[in-house]
């Protein structure tokens, strides 16, 4: 049942990353403009007719379509004309940078929203109404005002550099030196990420949490004699972590769309703002790769949230099972 | 707290309404000799509110001083303004001071709230308009329409909404006039909201299908357009305006956030994104915080919007982006 499931998640990504990337390339292909505007008013005939030509522009679309199709199964998604170099390597250093963004900002989201979801949804206290207050002011700031204020602070305290993943003279650091200056940077650009995700964990922990407690069965634990303490951790929990894991694959997608504000604010060198140079200047290949890491990283997403969620409750692995 | 929601979102949209009214200056008049101007200060001299001048003293290091001589009162109710100050007599009078054009922030975000406000609720409309109608469809219809439908729905639904529409918005020509630029933003807006309304319609009218009430009105003879329109589609009213609740503040932001990377509106309209856009150069705004202003206008509609559906049961979870 697993490997079925398995090779149709499979399945579904590949068809994900499939439609995700040729849309993407017939959009750009199709739209008004092309990359020859780049070279500027004073180009020659013959140089935009060879830019044309590199970039098979020449052929029709659909002709274009199946040529890019036909190298991209054999893991060569053409030229970037912005950067001069195959597509391949630009859209993997940003994916990897992106990652590195998302794969901080959910783990400081998860460790923030839980642990306080947990306290705020098991007793009313001041504390409560504290973290309820505040996650509610997180939940209104989206992270294109997180970004922009946390960077606006950055630039005023001097406590933290306001934008970017390395100094300027990071080129010539050695590894530690440079990784060290990576972690500098990466603080901001994560909490402005993890904030607003953070209050989206921390209100449905306290929901389901609230939930649980209601559930008989902890009536009889604690007509048992559990501690109170024991009660919420290990009886209530587990069961309230359903809805969490079913929104995780949702957290993902917000993840993907949130890190393209906050690389554009923080000037992350990430998969977001690589696209946004690529479809602004019809960069056609650049677009259709960034689309299709895109498209990969979502899907990815969706079978980590689904394992998770048949991880957190059991009926679900049955019903699958069975 | 939900009545306070309320009121901040009633008083957010009238202060849109009466922009013209309220603002003590024209949104697009650029004051030559107050560019990146402090907030002018309300003094009460007399009993009565007057405001100093602001000379420039540095146009470099972009210093201004209150003259101190020269106490200007605020004239109320004239030139159809609630409260302005002539440049004649010393104004103008900038409430949250001035942007890189020396224009008045303050009239500025009050026309703002007008386009970003129209945009969001005419996007939030149509996107559920379109998906009642296809979620309708769908859970009505049953069997393979059901399935096409819902297939496709949840394609859509999958896809991150903030790529889709810088994609599309980077497909269409790059200057277009502003009202070209309002038409296309809310419908790439209503393309990317329906999926999520129609997939909650679909669930509803899908049960709601096998009420007796359903069958009375068949047997009676009512064309399936009229069961769904008038029968069954009312039962999805609640699911509706919950959903509104959260298209539109997602709305306001998928504004902002295109024309704060300049694929929205064209700088010279005024919306909370495009003003947005002086909030990108880091160390001007270190210095004139007051240009963060159209975020904390962003951040109130929101926490409005969310106050007043507290406790409703609404799904705290954020739409992208």
């Amino acid at each position: 049942m697993l490997v079925r499931f398995l090779a149709r998640r499979v399945a579904f990504a590949l068809v994900l990353v499939l439609v995700v990337s040729s849309a993407a390339l017939l959009l750009a292909r199709l739209a008004p403009g092309d990359v020859t505007s780049q070279l500027g008013p004073f180009a020659s005939a013959g140089e935009v007719a060879g830019t044309r030509a590199r970039f098979d522009l020449d052929r029709t679309p659909s002709g274009q379509w199946l040529l890019w199709l036909g190298r991209a199964s054999r893991f060569d998604f053409g030229d970037s004309f912005l950067y001069n170099r195959p597509v391949r390597g630009l859209v993997a250093r940003a994916a990897a940078n992106t990652a590195v963004l998302a794969a901080a900002a959910l783990a400081v989201a998860t460790a923030l929203g839980i642990p306080l979801g947990m306290l705020s949804g098991s007793r009313r206290s001041a504390a409560a109404a504290l973290i309820r207050g505040l996650s509610l002011v997180c939940l209104s700031l989206p992270p294109l005002l997180t970004s922009l204020v946390l960077v606006f602070i950055a630039a005023t305290t001097r406590w933290l550099p306001a934008g970017g993943m390395t100094s300027v003279d990071a080129l010539d650091m050695r590894w530690s030196a440079w990784l060290a200056d990576v972690a500098l940077h990466l603080p901001l650009p994560t909490l402005a990420l993890a904030l607003p995700i953070a209050a989206t964990f921390e209100r449905l922990q306290a929901q389901s949490i609230g939930d649980a407690l209601q559930q008989p069965f902890v009536l009889a634990a604690s007509a048992r004699g559990v501690a109170p303490r024991d009660l919420i951790v290990r009886h209530a929990w587990p069961v309230s972590l359903r809805p969490i894991c079913a929104v995780y694959g949702l957290a993902i997608g917000a993840l993907l769309s949130g890190s393209f504000v906050v690389e554009f604010v923080t000037a992350w060198p990430g998969l977001g703002r690589l696209m946004y140079e690529a479809l602004r200047a019809r960069d056609i290949y650049l677009v259709a790769g960034c689309a299709a890491m895109g498209g990969l990283f979502l899907a990815v997403g969706s079978l980590i949230g689904d394992l998770l969620l048949a991880a957190a409750d059991p009926r679900l692995r049955e019903r699958r099972a069975g | 707290m939900k009545r306070a929601g309320r009121w901040l979102l009633a008083l957010v949209a009238l202060v849109a309404v009466a922009a013209p009214w309220l603002a003590p200056n024209p949104p697009d008049r650029s004051f030559s000799n107050s560019l990146y101007a402090p907030p002018t200060r309300v003094h009460v001299v007399a009993w009565k509110p007057v405001i100093y001048p602001q000379r420039l003293i540095n146009r470099l290091e972009r210093r201004f001083q209150e003259d101190v001589t020269r106490p200007a009162p605020l004239r109320w109710f004239t030139a159809g303004r609630l409260v302005s100050v002539p440049e004649a007599d010393g104004g103008p009078l900038l409430l949250l001071g001035a942007d890189a054009f020396g224009r008045d922030i303050f009239s500025r975000l009050l026309y703002g709230a007008r386009a970003s406000l129209a945009l969001a609720a005419i996007s939030t409309l149509a996107a559920l308009l379109v998906g009642a109608l296809v979620g309708g469809i769908a859970g009505y219809a049953g069997g393979l329409l059901d399935d096409l439908l819902s297939r496709f729905t949840e394609f859509v639904l999958v896809l991150p909404a903030i790529y889709v529409a810088l994609a599309l918005r980077a497909a269409m020509p790059l200057v277009l006039p502003p009202s070209t630029v309002f038409v296309l933003l809310a419908a790439i807006f209503a393309l990317l909201g329906w999926p999520i309304v129609a997939r909650g319609v679909r669930a509803i009218v899908a049960s709601e299908r096998e009420r007796d009430y359903v069958t009375a009105g068949r047997a009676l003879g009512a064309t399936p357009w009229r069961v769904l329109s008038r029968h069954v589609l009312p039962a999805a009213a609640g699911y509706l305006s919950v959903q509104a609740t959260l298209l539109l503040p997602a709305f306001i932001l998928a504004e902002a956030t295109l024309s704060y990377v300049g694929l929205g509106f064209p700088d010279t309209v005024p919306t909370w994104g495009t003003m947005l856009q002086d909030a990108a150069n880091v160390s001007l705004v270190g210095e004139a915080p007051w240009m963060l202003a159209p975020a904390a206008a962003i951040f109130l509609v929101v926490l409005a919007v969310n106050l007043s559906v507290q406790g409703t049961g609404r799904a705290p979870v954020q739409l992208e982006p």
